[in-house]
């Protein structure tokens, strides 16, 4: 009699230990988990998602985002994600499909409500006209995905990732639209003081490893004369390398902007050649330490191009 | 729909200068200005998110219901139900087919849209030198794989892998995936190669290597491997954070290997085969990571119903990636171990076998390689073959590869053979990425 008592009262303490640990994990499985291809979107989703919600990039900000690892370890956080947010444009076919389809998470799958390509919000420059094929190199047939290096794609994206989140957690969608307001006019505020320090260099012509600037280009009216890569994802060979220094000497261009995960011995050898500045921008948030959200990402790219811009006067 | 909007951005855009001239000067003009900006910024957003929605319909791999819904789901914020019977979406399909109709060329775009990913891959061999216990051709066009990929609906993707030789074709691999069951199981049905270690789970053209290690021609089947009609299912298991763990159970027809030796062979239709994997995987940091997995495979052999192959394996990667220089620099140290026992007249045959190899990543186009192979043959256990092989890898782009590698094999009963083999692979289309 006594044991049945004490069985009893253990399984009605178990029972409220489990409901004890339950009611916590269900207020926190409120949050949504949402899961992006790159540190950018990731920034961008932190902007408006806030404390609703927990954001993770799989790539880092310092690795080239057409190259990445399918790590087995991604599935761990694929699986529970109620949202994936990718670049698009075919930035991540070389690992991204395989990773969705094995994470055995339905609400991701392509088309499935909680798979949002991010592209379709930004304005997308270098869309290919006429027939595309490989002797182009690894060209991407939907456009350049490097877009969200404008900051008027990136208030774009921000506000198509706010709607989305407040589509999946409507009770929240006010947070959502108050976070992007704020977000919106931070962004204002930045753009304007970008703007005017980027000023004095509109219509400097620069060079670029890989075709990763359009948008940034565009945006500050730079003009991007040439590329270290002859072709995109094609490493510089001898004759173009040739070419683009006597073109930089022709066009008296003097900035060669690398992505961090490029070599740097071809771009410094034109450096020397054409007495340019040789500088490490950074495509992506993350990229470097103190570079951990959208604003910071612009900062740190427009000081560089500034002190790049005075020393080749 | 998307049409009449599309209009209406482009009359409001064209209308609004109009506007301004006329309330210009009975205005003061600086807020005039400024909130006329203001809008044309507004429908430049406007217009660029409507881009943004074509472009995705046009794109869509999916089929044109999943992708317009996407689309239309998101002003109206409607669940995603039977997407047939929901009239806007049913609308949007035929706004894409009047675009089919009325633009010509765009439309086909679109129309292709629903094509599977199609990919060819040419696998061209050449073999120099002296090798008399198992010779190969001079020259062949060793095989070219067919790849037809897509999502087949919102719940499962199918690949198709058709592999020619110069004659005959066989079906390498043909299956469903389901990738939206319950609980976080992943399903396949059709023809695949089974999870049995690493090698048997790879393609030709993803090898790192112009031929198979010994132990898989001997006792795993040789190339065509465990590769066999039946299901699988996998899921990822609970476990510490830190750790990946997986879990695979598949059951075939039970035929695999190659025609003339098969490895498991069905003589009657209770025959089956059965393959289990369990794999773990952790990062050791964030450059480097570790990959072991346990295999088992039982079938009948060739000998009958009662007559039982057993395959257990190890496998063990270590992968090295520095993530500032991934296009440059990599390391793929790996390793399997195979043991077979093979029952047949007079009695158990306990046979065993592994490789090593390592895979260095020289610069962006060059990899160099070796490997160690040891077997025993499974039907003389006694019998072993050893092997070393060194391996130099071009690639010119991503999409097409030269390889050359020497090859040395010490036969059973001290039979050298010194060869050299020269590959060359090209890639067209769009061929889905492997997993890793």
């Amino acid at each position: 009699m006594k044991n049945h008592t004490f069985v009893r009262y253990r399984v009605i303490v178990t029972l409220g230990l489990l409901m004890a640990g339950f009611l916590p994990s269900r207020a926190e499985a409120k949050k949504l988990n949402v899961v992006t291809s790159t540190t950018d979107m990731a920034a961008l989703t932190r902007e408006v998602g806030g404390d609703k919600v927990n954001v993770e990039a799989l790539a880092r900000g310092y690795q080239d985002p057409h190259f990445v690892e399918a790590k087995p370890s991604f599935l761990l956080k694929l699986r529970q994600a109620d949202l994936l947010i990718s670049v698009g444009l075919q930035l991540e076919i070389g690992w991204l499909p395989p990773l969705i389809t094995q994470s055995g998470n339905p609400k991701i799958q392509v088309g499935a409500p909680g798979y949002l390509d991010a592209s379709q919000f930004a304005e997308i420059l270098e869309i290919p006209q006429g027939q595309v094929t490989r002797a182009m190199g690894d060209v991407h047939p939907l456009g350049n995905p490097h877009y969200w290096l404008d900051p008027d794609n990136g208030r774009r994206i921000a506000r198509g990732i706010a709607n989305n989140l407040a589509e999946m957690d409507p009770s929240d969608g006010a947070y959502f639209q108050q976070r992007f307001e704020d977000f919106d006019k931070r962004l204002t505020a930045a753009e304007q003081k970008w703007d005017e320090e980027m000023k004095p260099y509109r219509g400097r012509k620069l060079v670029t490893y890989h075709r990763s600037f359009p948008n940034f280009a565009k945006h500050f009216g730079l003009d991007v004369i040439g590329y270290v890569e002859p072709r995109p994802g094609i490493p510089p060979t001898p004759t173009h390398t040739l070419e683009l220094i006597q073109l930089m000497k022709r066009e008296n261009c003097r900035v060669v902007l690398v992505e961090p995960y490029f070599d740097l011995k071809t771009p410094q050898s034109i450096g020397r050649e054409t007495g340019s500045q040789v500088v490490v921008y950074l495509p992506s948030v993350g990229g470097e330490k103190g570079v951990d959200n959208y604003f910071q990402l612009f900062d740190y790219d427009i000081g560089l191009l500034i002190k790049a811009f005075n020393a080749t006067k | 729909m998307r049409h009449t909007s599309l209009f209406a951005v482009l009359t409001v855009l064209l209308a609004s200068p109009l506007f301004a001239q006329q309330s210009a000067p009975s205005r003061p003009g600086q807020t005039d200005n400024a909130a006329l900006l203001e809008k044309i910024r507004e429908l430049e957003d406007r217009l660029i998110s409507l881009e943004g929605q074509v472009r995705i319909l046009k794109s869509q791999q999916a089929p044109p219901e999943a992708g317009a819904q996407e689309a239309t789901a998101a002003p109206q914020g409607q669940p995603p139900v039977a997407p047939t019977t929901s009239p806007t979406s049913a609308a949007a399909t035929a706004v894409t087919q009047q675009q089919a109709i009325a633009l010509g060329g765009a439309g086909g775009s679109a129309a292709k849209a629903l094509n599977p990913d199609i990919s060819a891959i040419g696998d061209f061999i050449s073999v120099a030198g002296h090798n008399s216990v198992q010779p190969s051709p001079s020259l062949e066009m060793h095989e070219s794989e067919l790849g037809f990929q897509a999502i087949i609906d919102p719940y499962a993707r199918g690949d198709f892998f058709l592999s020619f030789g110069e004659e005959g074709v066989n079906l390498e691999e043909g299956y469903i995936t389901f990738t939206a069951l319950p609980a976080g199981f992943v399903a396949r049905v059709g023809k695949m190669r089974s999870a049995f270690g690493k090698v048997n789970t790879l393609h030709n053209h993803v090898l790192p290597w112009v031929d198979r290690p010994l132990v898989t021609n001997s006792l795993v089947g040789g190339e065509d491997g465990i590769d066999d009609a039946g299901v699988s299912i996998q899921r990822i298991l609970p476990a510490p954070k830190w750790l990946f763990l997986e879990a695979t159970g598949q059951l075939f027809r039970g035929d695999s290997g190659s025609a003339q030796s098969p490895l498991f062979k069905a003589s009657a239709q209770s025959d089956l085969s059965a393959v289990a994997h369990l794999r773990s995987y952790k990062d050791i940091t964030e450059s480097t990571n570790l990959d072991i997995g346990l295999s088992y495979a039982r079938g009948h052999n060739d000998l009958g119903t009662n007559f039982l192959t057993q395959l257990y394996g190890m496998d063990a990667t270590l992968r090295w990636k520095p993530l500032r220089r991934s296009i440059y620099h990599s390391f793929i140290g790996r390793s399997e171990f195979i043991w077979s026992q093979r029952r047949q007249f007079p009695f158990e045959q306990r046979a065993f076998g592994f490789y090593t190899s390592g895979d260095y990543q020289l610069g962006r186009r060059w990899f160099v390689g070796g490997r160690y192979d040891h077997s025993d043959r499974p039907e003389t256990a006694s019998l072993t073959d050893n092997g070393a092989s060194a391996v130099l890898t071009y690639w010119p782009s991503e999409f097409s590869q030269v390889r050359g590698q020497y090859r040395f094999t010490r036969y059973a009963g001290n039979l050298d053979a010194h060869e050299l083999l020269m590959q060359v692979m090209f890639s067209l289309g769009a061929h889905g990425a492997h997993p890793f």
